[in-house]
């Protein structure tokens, strides 16, 4: 409530900070990206001419080895759960921030940062393991679509983490007060925005064969 | 904190070297120098887009023409279109987006005036970055939609489509980058009293053009991406030996592309609708219509799309139902037509330039919207698409349209830009030259695409029926290439030796006007509170009915005290002590390296130029958002 002491805040003709206002037209934008990126995901399934594919097995026909479908659902679930959580800890740094409370921002904002890089782990473990199994983004059109949706997600991912650890770190040099509650409210924004892509994500490209 | 020695500073800082010289441009946030800025950019790349332009048509000019290869001619009208959509049309409606919303609002500046810088600096950056293609002799050879897989590397190997790409890339950003800005500007920064309904016109059609840039531009970024990874890095989302669907780069890119049609002419609309009130003396007809139209329009952009696709066989219901929706369309755009005439019928019109043009708008952007509805039937495109025809549709609505709308907005700003006149004399000549020479060029293209002069050939055999429609273009280009010259000479000359026009030279209703011409930086000494569509007419009016008893709402609008003042220097921001934002490098530091980074790519996929790149593109970012926008006086 000590917003209006405020020497850097101007008039608004809706009395939202402008920043906020950015953040939703960006999220708004980025809609637009993840949605071109997943119809044309959907637009190729099943369309590969060559394995290994999502959900069935294929048979090499020149080698005879037959690869097995290559999502592994269960170890997705896992980092999407921790992905999900994420978002929790992200209300819960917010939370503390609006509250003046030091101690807790910085638990849970670095608890967010931290469940956001157990994702990205989960993700190059997914990738590096797909890669063994003989699938890479010139392999077939399952594996280009994939691994470039999947893979911008990712950098959306990492690019959050960056910008938590930056408020992490400001936090920890002067201390992020209740005036600085914009800051994460927006960094707060973009990560629940990460995550319901993912959501989408996971539902679509996962979970329906 | 200033305990010692020498006395702090009576004010912030801003030092001389931001006020004057190439330094002050460089370190620049002011919406009103990036206007500017942006103006002469695009101006420039008229002249070379225009340059191509005639190029093309000096080759046409007679049959089995002999000026420039069949290769020399795919760059040529390749980059011709990408130059005048990219590098023209759509800098010269940020121009205007830069310099008048926030003087239109009654802000002080954009939302966000250093990523405003960054967006130019980063248009910049990626047009020459585009342009740098001739010197390398591979300038972009696609067309500018680039059709897959004609543009994959198995037939397209060479760097031609890598800086088309590239450059594309770079440009998206800057539209995204400032379409948030002024889409939040717009939304947040207007003057107590203006709701919505109060915006003046050009805000409100750039308000819907912000929308279409931010849900458009990321659909082209991902259909360019998979280009440039198919191209760099041999991913297959347009490689058909793998299965890859042709559509996918056509649907994806019309998506993009048809909403651009709306990004580029939506703003001329406001412009027009702008000139039109002042120099009839008649507020726009209907405007809560023109509003609901524009919206309409934006809406319905995006679902016309797949018409640019008849000709690929996606079935009749597909066909029918983009028909039928590119017929809806003409109807939103017909109201406004109507509402232009509405609004000249039983004024007192003024012909001076900028009404000329505004008018000669109307007549040749209804023929384009009428060839437009044309090939909405598919039977009827179907015999039209990719002949001479469709090149005429276009260039009517995007020259008679888009540039002859930003002609009339460029000789109605001017004097509030520069604080001179231009030349009515030199402008006449330039609006007869450019309108008989922009009909003679693109009337006969009509008939020589309903005759079958198929578009993107570089020459043709005699006889076959369209040698005299070729050599009346190539007459009537040479006329615009004239009128260009005769347009380009009175920019020049009237900025030092133009007629003073004071604040309000044309009796306009809008606020801007009310300010000094040029303005001052802060724009506004003290914010007005707005009370109704058209403040300075009220004004006006008022001081009309203290000398005879008129009949008034007493809807007065508060401005500046300066309001209607006699043509003296306004204060500067530091007598006044408003604080207005730093001027600062790191925004334009912060374009380069981005730019490097795409440098980088196309230099051989070169790590270091691109790691380079990135490092001092974050830096630059991280110095820019941790350092406050304005340097408070303690």
């Amino acid at each position: 409530m000590t917003h209006a002491a405020h020497a850097s805040h101007h008039y608004t003709s809706t009395g939202l900070d402008n920043r906020k206002i950015a953040i939703w037209a960006f999220i708004g934008s980025e809609c637009l990206f993840f949605g071109s990126l997943i119809s044309t995901y959907l637009i190729y399934k099943n369309r590969s001419l060559v394995g290994p594919f999502p959900h069935e097995a294929w048979t090499n026909p020149q080698t005879g080895e037959t690869v097995k479908a290559i999502l592994d659902i269960p170890v997705t679930s896992a980092s999407t759960f921790v992905l999900l959580m994420s978002s929790l800890f992200m209300v819960l740094a917010h939370a503390a921030v609006v509250r003046g409370d030091r101690k807790y921002s910085k638990i849970w904002l670095v608890s967010t940062a931290l469940a956001g890089t157990v994702f990205l782990g989960f993700q190059a473990y997914e990738f590096t393991s797909f890669v063994h199994e003989g699938l890479t983004l010139k392999t077939n059109l399952f594996g280009s679509s994939f691994f470039i949706l999947t893979g911008f997600h990712g950098a959306h991912v990492t690019a959050g983490v960056i910008w938590l650890l930056t408020l992490f770190f400001i936090d920890l040099k002067r201390g992020l007060r209740p005036t600085d509650a914009i800051n994460v409210d927006l960094c707060a924004l973009y990560w629940h925005f990460v995550d319901v892509v993912w959501i989408a994500i996971f539902t679509l490209i996962y979970l329906i064969p | 904190m200033a305990t010692t020695v020498a006395p702090p500073p009576a004010v912030a800082v801003p030092a001389s070297r931001y006020e004057r010289g190439l330094w002050s441009w460089l370190a620049t946030v002011d919406h009103k120098r990036i206007g500017q800025l942006y103006l002469y950019t695009a101006v420039t790349f008229f002249l070379i887009g225009g340059l191509e332009a005639l190029i093309i048509r000096e080759q046409l000019r007679g049959p089995n023409g002999t000026l420039v290869s069949a290769e020399t001619y795919n760059q040529l009208f390749t980059m011709h279109g990408t130059t005048m959509i990219f590098l023209v049309i759509m800098p010269l409606s940020a121009a205007f987006f830069n310099y008048l919303i926030p003087l239109q609002i009654g802000a002080r500046d954009v939302a966000f005036p250093r990523l405003n810088a960054f967006s130019y600096w980063v248009f910049l950056l990626g047009a020459l970055f585009m342009n740098a293609s001739w010197l390398f002799g591979a300038a972009p050879d696609g067309g500018w939609f680039g059709y897959t897989p004609l543009t994959t590397k198995a037939y397209a190997p060479g760097m031609n489509i890598d800086f088309w790409v590239l450059g594309l890339q770079i440009l998206g950003i800057s539209s995204l980058a400032s379409g948030f800005n002024f889409l939040t500007t717009i939304i947040n920064l207007r003057a107590p009293g203006m709701h919505l309904m109060r915006m003046p016109i050009f805000t409100w059609m750039s308000f819907v053009t912000q929308f279409l840039i931010i849900l458009a531009f990321p659909i082209i970024t991902v259909a360019l991406t998979f280009l440039q990874l198919d191209r760099f890095f041999g991913t297959n989302f347009y490689t058909t030996a793998a299965g890859g669907d042709p559509l996918l780069w056509q649907h994806l890119f019309w998506l993009f592309g048809h909403p651009e049609v709306y990004i580029l002419i939506l703003p001329a609309f406001g412009l027009v609708s702008e000139v039109l009130p002042t120099f009839t003396r008649k507020p726009l007809f209907g405007y809560p219509v023109m509003v609901y139209s524009g919206v309409l329009i934006g809406f319905l952009g995006f679902g016309v799309w797949a018409h640019h696709m008849f000709a690929v066989g996606m079935g009749p219901i597909a066909d029918s139902a983009f028909g039928v929706t590119t017929m809806l369309i003409a109807i939103p755009t017909g109201v406004k037509i109507f509402n232009w005439l509405a609004t000249l019928h039983g004024g007192s019109i003024r012909f001076t330039t900028s009404a000329m043009f505004a008018i000669g708008f109307i007549a040749l952007f209804t023929i384009g919207g009428v060839s437009g509805v044309m090939h909405s039937s598919p039977p009827a495109d179907l015999q039209q698409t990719d002949t001479y025809f469709v090149v005429a549709h276009f260039h009517y609505v995007m020259f008679g349209g888009s540039m002859m709308g930003i002609f009339a907005g460029a000789y109605y700003y001017f004097p509030k830009i520069t604080g001179r006149l231009l030349s009515e004399r030199l402008g006449k000549v330039h609006f007869w030259l450019t309108f008989i020479g922009m009909n003679l060029t693109f009337f006969p293209m009509h008939f020589a695409g309903l005759n079958g002069m198929p578009r993107r050939v570089y020459t043709y055999a005699a006889g076959q029926g369209w040698d005299l429609e070729n050599m009346v273009s190539t007459w009537g280009a040479r006329m615009l290439a004239v009128a260009t010259l005769v347009f380009v000479y009175n920019l020049i000359r009237s900025r030092r030796q133009g007629e003073r026009s004071g604040n309000d030279p044309w009796g306009a209703p809008t606020l801007e006007w009310s300010l000094h011409s040029p303005p001052p930086e802060y724009n506004y000494a003290v914010i007005p509170t707005v009370r109704s569509r058209y403040p300075l007419w009220d004004l006006k009016a008022a001081h009309r009915s203290a000398h005879e008893p008129h009949e008034h709402d007493g809807d007065m609008p508060t401005l500046a005290p300066e309001t209607l003042a006699p043509d003296t220097p306004p204060p500067t921001a530091r007598q006044l002590g408003i604080t207005m934002p730093t001027p600062t490098l790191k925004p334009l530091i912060a374009s380069i390296g981005l730019t490097a980074i795409f440098v980088g790519l196309i230099w051989n996929k070169s790590l270091p130029i691109m790691l380079g790149g990135t490092a001092l593109f974050v830096v630059a970012l991280y110095a820019w958002l941790l350092s406050p926008l304005e340097e408070h006086e303690e």
